[in-house]
């Protein structure tokens, strides 16, 4: 199986099912106390304050959101760089979570902007960008929405070339030549940027300095933050491979998930053995044996136990095992974000967090949307490989 | 084609840990930046302060802010602001333990090198070339919020409960500087009016503002000519995390007063040794040549997958 024989196609069927309607109630739950944060600002929804001025919508919609977005990512290297062609059916599903992952992480920077109408200018204004690499995360990560949505293209440009209309027909040709003569330059870019800005969000938070607890405050941050990215991708990966499968009824690649969990296992390994190294060269040991040393220890045993699964020839072949290993990968990569945004960084004594119920219904609309904006993809377009059109279910 | 493929990722891994590596592990600690030569400043003496407060009502009035009933809430009786806080530019506060008291007068520290103006995108908060002072612009803010994660002192502040908010910290009264400075006294004066009301209004000069280098060296008078009242006679802030505009006499430990021990060097220096050598040193050269190699790899694995087509066809 290789790239020129690849089909997708739309998996068809209804929209509306109940548990469609229930992620859009959840979604518009959070739509509406979004609209309350716009009218009456921040704190009207949130815990957030002046000694955390950054919670969830930070640490988890954007700093997680994004390297949950990072299996297009993951997978893109494997295939363009490391020319591993059997995992090419991978691609596209994992460049549409991609997608969503980064757009909803700007719609939430967007809810948690202060003065999000001012973003547009970080874009523009060039003469007055700083060396921040706040600034760096921001430009990369708008440059890549519009790499992936033209990476995702060809999925629209597909559907549109058996349109009945003939100029529609003509221009997703024409749109589908542009895309595969770029193809290069246009991938280089979609891994270019997420190494510059996932390695950023890791120097973000070195910028705190002594607010850092020291088990998370390295120099070596970025390349922890740029490496997790990529287990996490695989981990993502395989959960939406297995979570198509087993709702859309499409084959389960169970073979080429088997051969990404022994990559994602090594992945996971190698950062692990970084990590612990890392913090023992740096004499950093004894602050494990405190209660901020559970958390690290925390995100260091689950990538490792997750590792080890997929380490064993026999349960690495198992799907249930490929995706409880693939889901104890994504809680150690997520708690890793967590914990640098959240855990590790201490403001003093006298200020304390945790999110309120209204700035978490945000959270739980976000994620709800970008499920529901998901199964639309997958239903209405070209994305899935594998199964032949499902045309009969219409 | 393993060993391409070997080599091609070995050539990615050595290059990105380079790169880190090479910014992280710079020896020779570059010279951190020093206050501008017109640097302006504040000099606060703890064993002169009385606690009045006049200076917390001062500011208020000259920046506008709204009173803050803190604890007392809705009896509209009060202004009793807990902290730094959206509408409190600048506070007293009390250390006390046994018999040993100390007033604190807390407000940004302008420091040298800032992290606020470090952390900002666009360069809203912004260290003026000539006085040092670091001032806000709203009009490039996103509100984002990262100098108030990255301030070590924990100064700038946000407006929360606002629609349209905005970030809240001292600049050094800078809005009511209107006429050129003079110097009265050996200290560098704006007219009456326009220098720092927290400076204009203490009745025990607690605080005085000026030039740094005045200031170092008024302070640098008062702890000679006063042996043994000051703690470890030291000015906070002439070196303090790479050294700030506002400066301290204390009599308790500076820890004791908030004022944390972060070094001689800025905070933010391994953040900026990091990102400046990753992406300014060679301004782009490491992204560029990234984005070289992994356009080169692709497209000799195109050309080699389409010759590999080519052969299964025939066979």
């Amino acid at each position: 199986m290789n790239g020129q024989t690849l089909v997708h196609s739309p998996v068809g069927g209804k929209l509306m099912t109940g548990p469609f309607k229930v992620l859009l109630a959840v979604a518009g739950i959070g739509a509406i106390v979004a609209l309350y944060r716009f009218f009456l600002g921040i704190g009207a929804v949130s815990s957030l304050n002046d000694g955390y001025p950054w919670g969830i919508w930070i640490a988890f919609d954007v700093v997680v959101g994004t390297a949950i977005g990072c299996g297009g990512y993951a997978v893109a290297l494997l295939v363009y760089i490391l020319n591993r062609g059997k995992y090419h059916p991978l691609v596209r599903p994992a460049v549409l979570t991609s997608l969503l992952g980064y757009g909803f992480a700007v719609l939430a920077v967007t809810i948690d902007l202060g003065r999000f109408w001012s973003l547009w200018k970080v874009t523009i204004f060039f003469w007055r960008w700083t060396h921040s690499p706040q600034l760096e995360v921001a430009l990369c990560v708008a440059a890549y929405n519009l790499v992936l949505l033209v990476e995702l293209s060809p999925a629209l440009f597909e559907k549109w070339r058996s349109s009945p209309s003939t100029s529609l027909r003509a221009w997703s040709e024409r749109g589908l030549r542009f895309v595969d003569r770029g193809l290069v330059w246009i991938l280089a870019l979609g891994i270019l940027l997420p190494t510059m800005h996932q390695s950023s969000l890791g120097t973000m938070m070195l910028l705190p300095g002594p607010r850092m607890h020291p088990l998370w405050f390295t120099p070596w941050l970025p390349f922890l933050f740029l490496w997790n990215s990529i287990v996490i991708g695989y981990a993502v990966v395989v959960l939406e491979a297995s979570f198509s499968a087993a709702v859309f009824g499409r084959r389960r690649e169970t073979a080429m998930l088997t051969s990404l969990s022994r990559v994602a296992a090594w992945v996971a390994l190698c950062w692990v053995a970084f990590r612990l190294v890392e913090v023992a060269v740096a004499g950093k040991l004894p602050l494990v044996a405190s209660a901020t040393g559970i958390a690290f220890l925390a995100e260091v045993l689950l990538a490792a136990a997750g590792a080890a699964i997929l380490l064993s020839q026999e349960r690495r072949a198992q799907p249930m095992w490929q995706v409880r290993a693939a889901i104890l990968l994504l809680l150690a990569g997520a708690l890793f974000r967590v914990n640098s945004y959240m855990v590790a960084f201490s403001p003093g004594p006298q200020w304390s967090y945790f999110p309120a119920l209204p700035e978490l219904l945000i959270t739980f609309g976000i994620v709800a949307f970008e499920v529901v904006l998901y199964i639309v993809a997958v239903k209405t377009l070209p994305i899935l490989g594998g199964a032949a059109p499902a045309a009969a279910q219409r | 084609m393993s060993l391409n493929r070997r080599s091609l990722l070995k050539v990615i891994a050595t290059g990105g840990v380079a790169a880190t590596a090479s910014s992280s592990t710079a020896a020779a600690a570059p010279e951190h930046r020093v206050a501008p030569a017109g640097a302006m400043g504040m000099l606060y003496d703890t064993t002169l302060c009385i606690g009045c407060k006049t200076c917390v009502v001062a500011c208020k009035q000259a920046n506008d802010r709204q009173p803050d009933p803190g604890p007392w809430g809705s009896e509209k009786l009060y202004d009793a602001p807990m902290d730094l806080n959206a509408d409190t530019k600048n506070i007293i506060k009390l250390y006390h333990e046994g018999d040993v008291r100390s007033y604190f007068k807390a407000q940004c520290m302008h420091c040298v090198d800032p992290a606020c103006s470090s952390a900002c995108m666009l360069g809203s908060l912004h260290k003026d070339e000539v006085t040092g002072v670091v001032g806000y612009n709203p009009d490039y803010c996103v509100g984002c919020r990262y100098c108030q994660v990255a301030c070590p002192f924990n100064v700038p502040k946000f407006e929360f409960s606002k629609a349209v908010p905005k970030i809240v910290k001292c600049e050094l009264c800078r809005h009511r500087v209107k006429e050129a400075a003079t110097v009265v006294d050996g200290f560098t004066r704006y007219p009456r009016g326009q220098g720092p009301a927290c400076c204009e209004v203490c009745p025990r000069q607690a605080v005085i503002y000026g030039k740094r280098d005045e200031l170092l060296a008024e302070a640098k008078r008062r702890i000679a000519e006063n042996p043994g009242r000051y703690c470890q006679d030291r000015i906070y802030g002439e070196t303090e995390a790479g050294g700030t505009q506002v400066l301290y006499l204390s009599h308790v430990p500076f820890e004791k007063l908030g004022l944390p021990e972060f070094g001689d060097r800025p905070v933010s220096e391994v953040a900026y040794r990091v990102q400046d050598g990753i992406y300014w040193r060679l301004p782009f050269v490491a992204p560029v040549a990234l984005y070289s190699v992994l356009a080169a790899v692709m497209i000799r694995n195109r050309r080699a997958e389409a010759g590999m087509s080519e052969k299964e066809a025939t066979q």
